[in-house]
Order: C-alpha cells, then structure tokens, then sequence
C-alpha cells in the first residue's frame, strides 16, 4: 500500500528527515510515534503530496507521489493537526465542498456526505456551523472530510490532540472504524494514543525511524511485564530464590508500607508467573494482588531516542 | 474547470458571509457616491463630463477595493490552515488560482454593478450613450481584474493579509507612477515603460467611452502574468515547508 524507501527531506543544510524507509500493508492502522520536531508531520506531508522529498521515493498504492502528485492525492485523505475547516459553512456544506473538490460527482455527492455524516456521528449538527461546534466535532468533520472521497489511505496528524477523555475515547473507536476500509497512518506524541489505536507503530526520531514494529514487541521483546503484591517480609526468605526463578528476567523485589513486599518482573510465559506465586505462598507470602503493568513503551521510548527532544534542531514548522 | 468554479463560488460566498465582504462593499459604494456628488456633478458640466469625472474616480475605488478584496485571497487561508484543503485536493495550483481569482473578481463586478445606479442616473437625466457606460464600465472590470491579480500574487508571496495589501499597493502604485519614470528616460525604453502606466496610458480612453483592444490586451496580459506567477509561488512551496 505504501512504500517509502530512503526518504530525505533537507532545508537547507538541516535534514528534516534523513533516510527514511518503511512499508505499510493495505488495511493496517499505523502510528508514527515521535517527540516533536521528530520529523513526523514532514513525513505525513510528503505522503499526502503536500511537501516534495529531496530524495528517496514514496510510492502509495502503486503510485510515486513525485512524479504523478494528482493521482496520489486522490487516493489520499489528510486531516492535519487542525482541521481545515471554514467556519462559515455548515457541517454539510463543508463535506460537500471537500468531496466536490476531491472529485465526487453532484450525483454521487449527497448520499457520500450521508454516508461519513452517520459514521462520524454528524447527523444532529449537519446543519450547524462549523464555527459553533466543540473542538471535538471540528475534529470529526476533518476525519470526515478526509474520507468523503473514499481514499484508499487517510493520513490522520495528531486527531486526539485537545479532546477531553471522553471524546478521546470516541475518536479511537472512529478511527478505528476505518480500518474496514482504509488503510490509516496516524501521528502522536502521545504513547498511550498510539498504543491503544495503531496495529503497528514506527518510531521517529531526529529524522529517521529508530524502531518498528507492534507494541508487544517494542515494549519488551513479547515478556509481560508484571507486578506482584503479597503481605510479609523480604527479610525472612532468600531473596535470590524469588528473583532467580526459571522463566523470570528484570526481576526487582522490595519491602513496602503496610508490611507488604512488591516484586516486578518479566515472565517468558503465563507458566512461570504462575510457578513464582506458587513459590510465594510455599514461602509464606501472602499473596494480594497480581497485575499485569502497562506497556512500557515509553521506557522504550525514551530509550530509543536518548530521551532528548530534537524540536531545537529542526527548522519551525517541520516537526 | 468544474473545481476551478467550486472555488470561485466558495470564494465568492466567503466575501459575501464576512464582515470584510460587506465593509468593503459599503465603503466603496459610499465613496463613490460622495466623489459623484462632491465632485463629477459639482460645477457646470456637460453630462458625458460627469459620466467621464465618474468613470475616473471610479478607477481609483477599485483599484483601492481591488487591493482589500484580494489580499485575503491566500494569507488567510494559511492563517485559518485551510490552505492545506485546497493543497491535497487533486487538482493542479493553477486551477486554485484560477478560482481564486474568479471569486475575487466576481464580487468585484458585483460591487461595480452596485455602483451602477450613478451612471444610469446621468443615463436617464442627461445625454450620453450606453456605449460610453459600457466601455467604462469595461476599463474598470479590467482594471480591477490586473489589481486583484496583483493582489493574489502578493497574497501567495506574504505570510499575513496586511503585508500582502501593502505589496499589492506596492506594484499597483508604481504602474500608476510609470509615466513619471517614462518621461525622464528617452528612445524605445522610455516608451515602453510609459506604454506599461496602469492608468494614463490606457484607461483614459475607456473613461472618455472608448474601448482600445491594445488597453484590453494590456489588462489581461498583466492578469495572466501575475496569475502565473502565484501559481509557480504556489508549485515552489512543496518544496518548502
């Protein structure tokens, strides 16, 4: 579906992005995760043939975004991190417009604006005007005029930014509703966004792609990471014993307020977590609580890029 | 053409939605009603005098609301982020410029045709032609459109509205003074500079009721220019940020 190989984008002597390559498969709902300044946007805007690359090649749906720029654009949809959107037009009028613009015909115009009305749950405000609807509807009209000329890709540029939790919680089931019939990159710096929405994620950084991959395998080579809470003390058992048990890595044990111990590990499977709280109660542990952490991926993260923005070495605006 | 149409008519509805549209509109047309009364009727006057004092002041309202019309053309479609709508839309920059253009002149020729009351009034109580309305009202449509077409240059080049207003006013005022500049200098430079003055050499005639096809050729050469100069402002900017 897309296929990017050794994209570089220079301003001047500083690169934007420096040899960036990937491929994403029809259907797929990925994110591109990177601080600012990261160099996602600009990858977003080659993609959307907003911005030429000054090297590589990106070709998506078997069409090279430099050499036939209009056929790409037909196949694309882009919301940007503020939706294009005018104000003095109600919500129908401006999906017919971008349709019309993007090649609808007048006969086929009003039942498509129908169509991404209902699956972005527009209907009750068509006829409001997008200056008086919340920061989250503007968010749904610009998925929904990103997708009201059918593109086979929609480019989706930081769509949760400013939503409040519960339409976060809206947006990812409408952008996870594309998947049916799109295939969806989608930008964040946001990791619990990304984590909870993309099917995959290439992370970004100081303009190349420093990982990829699905969140499982970034966050710790497919080893859940797990915390154990039990009632008693570290002091009356061989510490060594819980944290050198078969099938445990990254094992951290320590005594905690309430005469309670917590103990953190990785298992290689469900088996051996199993077999260290088994060990624990043999051991006299009280066992309270067993939870499944949440991903670790902004360790990973922070690993992967040095923990360090790059939005003081790239030119404004290109982030 | 179809997309080029489908800009020209959001254009043309954002004019008449905004306040500025309406501004623009009451402003000129009070102008033009103070200068027809202050000046073109004042003192004895034959009737296609006053038709003539009309048509000149006229050319300046315009060339003066040309500039306001267009220099929101592109600076505020990047100031709202909308510029990005019409940027990933499969159609190519000069159909954007072309519609844009259309817009602006459209509601330019409404404000033109609004004004159109004065004329008919020495129409009506005086003796002049049709034709010396027609041919006038033609110099200001064409006036007006090498303006607007200035004016969106200016607009693709400046990062806010105001700037684009102050570089379209920029070029508009040195055509206006291109026959000061003719005059110091001799031979075939000199003349043609002076054959390139926006109002001397060229509208006079239409304000006196006489439509010269070169003055035409002239009005639209600078449009074509100009437009084709915003689209290639337009096509280097993928190259930018």
């Amino acid at each position: 579906m897309i296929e990017a190989h050794n994209v570089h984008k220079h301003y001047g002597d500083k690169a934007a992005l420096d040899g960036v390559s990937f491929r994403i498969t029809q259907g797929e709902v990925v994110g591109f995760l990177g601080l600012n300044g990261a160099g996602k946007t600009t990858m977003l805007k080659i993609l959307c043939g907003l911005l030429l690359p000054t090297g590589g090649s990106v070709v998506v749906d078997g069409v090279d975004a430099v050499s036939d720029p209009l056929a790409l654009r037909r196949r694309i949809g882009f919301l940007p991190d503020r939706p294009p959107l005018y104000g003095d037009m109600t919500v129908r009028q401006m999906l017919t417009y971008a349709g019309r613009l993007n090649g609808v015909t007048s006969a086929r115009i009003d039942g498509r604006v129908t169509d991404v009305l209902a699956l972005a749950d527009l209907a009750h405000v068509a006829d409001d005007l997008v200056e008086t609807l919340s920061h989250g509807y503007r968010q749904r009209v610009g998925i929904a005029q990103a997708i009201v000329h059918e593109p086979k890709l929609v480019v989706l540029d930081e769509p949760i930014s400013g939503l409040d939790p519960a339409q976060i919680v809206a947006m990812r089931g409408l952008i996870r509703g594309l998947k049916a019939q799109h295939t969806v990159l989608l930008s964040s710096h946001i990791l619990g966004e990304i984590s909870q929405t993309a099917d995959r994620i290439l992370v970004l950084h100081g303009g190349k792609i420093v990982a990829q991959g699905v969140e499982k395998d970034l966050a710790g080579g497919g080893k859940k990471r797990v915390e154990i809470t039990a009632r008693g003390s570290l002091a009356a058992v061989q510490k060594g014993d819980l944290l050198r048990a078969a099938g445990v890595a990254d094992a951290e044990a320590e005594d905690i307020e309430g005469g309670l111990v917590r103990l953190r590990a990785r298992f290689d499977d469900d088996a051996a977590r199993e077999q260290l709280v088994k060990t624990m109660v043999e051991q006299g542990f009280g066992v309270r609580a067993v939870v499944d952490l949440e991903s670790d991926l902004e360790a990973l993260f922070l690993k992967l890029t040095g923990g360090q923005s790059t939005s003081s070495t790239q030119p404004g605006g290109v982030a | 053409m179809t997309e080029a149409l489908l800009i020209a008519r959001r254009e043309l509805l954002g004019y008449l939605s905004s306040m500025m549209g309406w501004v623009i509109l009451a402003v000129v047309l009070l102008a033009d009603g103070l200068l027809f009364n202050g000046f073109a009727m004042g003192g004895e006057k034959k009737s296609f005098e006053v038709l003539q004092a009309f048509f000149y002041f006229s050319s300046g309202t315009t060339m003066v609301a040309s500039i306001f019309i267009s220099m929101r053309l592109f600076a505020e479609e990047r100031q709202q982020g909308t510029m990005v709508l019409l940027e990933t839309a499969p159609i190519g920059e000069h159909t954007v410029v072309i519609g844009k253009f259309l817009g602006a002149w459209s509601f330019l020729l409404l404000l033109l045709a609004l004004s159109g009351y004065l004329p008919a009034l020495v129409l009506v109580n005086g003796h002049v032609t049709v034709g010396h309305i027609v041919a006038g009202y033609t110099g200001l449509a064409f006036l007006g459109a090498a303006c607007i077409a200035f004016g969106a240059l200016s607009s693709a080049l400046a990062k806010n509205q105001i700037l684009a207003a102050v570089m379209s006013a920029t070029i508009t005022v040195s055509l206006l003074l291109a026959w000061m500049l003719a005059k110091k200098i001799d031979g075939t430079l000199g003349g043609v500079i002076g054959f390139l003055d926006l109002f001397d050499q060229h509208y006079r005639s239409f304000s006196r009721g006489t439509i010269k096809l070169a003055s035409v050729a002239y009005y639209a050469a600078l449009a074509y220019g100009s437009l084709l100069l915003c689209t290639a402002v337009l096509s280097a900017r993928r190259w930018r940020a």
